[in-house]
């Protein structure tokens, strides 16, 4: 892999920048591998990457039904956040933002992490309530943030609205100034470069149809270009995880649902931060090349069909333009659904299965852009060492009959 | 946005009358003492989750109040057809 540097943007420049090396291969898939990941996106990839990096495992493939990073990785709002309540999931979204920290270094490549701080707006009495608690617990876990009052909202965000004579009055948030946004697309091709360039094979245009097994074992992946062997499989497709798990013959307690998201046309700088209301519903935040981005909310339905109902999309831009007045003059520009794997608990699983060798890495539901480091760093190790890594013990699908449920609604809500 | 045929008020209303109740003709359990751990997580949680014909209950929160089941499409969204609870589906066929 030739480095990225100033030097080489120069070198380049000579050639009309027609001579970059290719990000990565294209190769034809191999015989058998150690591990196939299957899934091309931020999470996949990621796990890719570390299985080659951490556990030294390259003889890895990724296979992917589309194109890498073209599923939710693409879709997403790109907030990046680790202020979550209970001690195991703070804990393994806060590994994930300290990897954000370095990733650029990391992977050579400019993923445009942007520590630019997240606010999480209160509304009511029991709003601010929970929010202390929150923090309280953010920081028992070394994890920093601060419960801020109206006028330091309006020091942090000037657009926005903190009239006490609005429908949803601005109460108060916490401030998370670790937090804030990625380039969505930078981080699967990046991963991808890294893992391409340690010798993982990206298998693209390449649907896995079925899940051999052999003895109670995985012995490899049915796809539509062939049967490809594998001593193990590493399923980590998001909104359809239900169907590939029905192809072992699993069931998952994920329902798959579809989550809007829609961006304006480019205006000049105005909202520097990230501001998220759980009460009623919406979040924003503008991108590098001027868009503002805004989530809406999940469908009450299941779905696969990648698009939602327009109602929600109405509803969201209500909230924004309660909270931003001055947005109410933006003209959008573009909108669109992502299916997300939801867990009743809010909180993703990491699990081996009842099948050997089969693993799984999925119900991150509409918040899983955040965390694509960590996931990919404790699932690699969960993997490579056929047990749970010791952050991803908690979130083992034995849960749902434990009951050991890990109930992060408060803090995932709508904060994706 | 949904148009959904509600089988009480037998009227076509908009999808923001309603709101979806997850996957229908799931039984509970008669006996609930006598369910091992794994029966009552696999009651409480685990769904079929399909891609492809789902069965699935619909609750007509703004209009009649009432729970019906609708056989949809997850794919397309088609909603191939709205009964009563209690009744059986007309059109069945596995999720792919």
């Amino acid at each position: 892999m030739k480095r990225y540097s100033g030097f080489s943007l120069l070198k380049n420049a000579l050639s009309y920048h027609e001579n970059w090396q290719k990000v990565w291969r294209s190769p034809k898939p191999k015989k058998e591998y150690d591990v196939i990941v299957v899934g091309g996106g931020g999470h996949g990839l990621a796990t890719a990457y570390y299985l080659a990096k951490v556990h030294g495992i390259t003889n890895v493939a990724v296979v992917e039904k589309g194109y890498l990073g073209g599923g939710n990785t693409a879709r997403n709002t790109t907030i990046i956040r680790s202020n979550y309540l209970w001690d195991e999931a703070a804990q393994l979204y806060e590994l994930s933002l300290k990897l954000w920290e370095g990733l650029s270094k990391e992977l050579n490549y400019n993923v445009m992490f942007s520590q630019r701080g997240v606010l999480n707006l209160g509304h009511n009495l029991q709003d601010m309530r929970d929010i202390e608690r929150r923090v309280n617990a953010n920081r028992l876990n070394g994890i920093d943030g601060e419960v801020v009052t109206p006028e330091r909202v309006k020091e942090i965000a000037p657009l926005i609205n903190i009239s006490r004579d609005s429908r949803y009055p601005i109460l108060g948030a916490s401030w998370q100034p670790r937090g804030g946004t990625a380039r969505h697309d930078a981080v699967a091709w990046g991963y991808a470069r890294g893992a391409d360039a340690l010798g993982v094979d990206m298998i693209q245009q390449t649907e896995v149809t079925g899940i051999r097994r052999k003895d109670g074992a995985v012995i490899g992946v049915e796809t539509t270009n062939g049967f490809i062997g594998a001593r193990k499989v590493a399923c980590v497709t998001a909104g359809s995880s239900g169907v590939v798990a029905a192809m072992a013959g699993l069931r998952l307690p994920v329902e798959s649902r579809p989550l809007q998201a829609l961006v304006s046309e480019p205006v000049k700088p105005c909202l520097d931060t990230v501001v998220m209301s759980n009460a009623v519903h919406g979040y924003i935040s503008q991108s590098d090349k001027g868009d503002l981005v805004i989530g809406a909310g999940v469908d009450s339905y299941n779905g696969y069909g990648q698009r939602g109902s327009f109602n929600v999309i109405e509803h969201t831009v209500q909230a924004i333009c309660e909270l931003f007045p001055a947005f109410s003059r933006v003209q959008m520009n573009r909108q669109w659904g992502g299916i997300v794997d939801t867990c009743p608990d809010a909180c993703p699983i990491i699990s081996k299965t009842s099948v050997d060798g089969l693993y799984f890495n999925c119900g991150w539901g509409t918040g899983g852009f955040k965390a694509t480091p960590g996931s990919g760093f404790v699932f690699a190790d969960t993997v490579a060492n056929d047990r749970p890594h010791p952050l991803a013990e908690a979130f083992n699908i034995g849960r749902f009959n434990s009951g050991a449920l890990i109930d992060e609604h408060g803090a995932a809500g709508v904060a994706h | 946005m949904l148009q959904i045929y509600c089988p009480h008020c037998q009227e076509l209303r908009s999808e923001e009358e309603f709101s979806c109740g997850g996957e229908a003709h799931i039984a509970r359990p008669l006996a609930p003492e006598t369910l091992t751990d794994e029966e009552w997580g696999d009651y409480l949680f685990f769904r079929k989750n399909p891609r492809g014909i789902h069965h699935e209950m619909w609750y007509h929160v703004t209009g009649c109040r009432r729970y019906f089941n609708a056989t949809r499409n997850t794919v397309t969204y088609e909603i191939l057809e709205t009964y009563k609870v209690g009744t059986q589906p007309s059109i069945v066929g596995e999720g792919v």
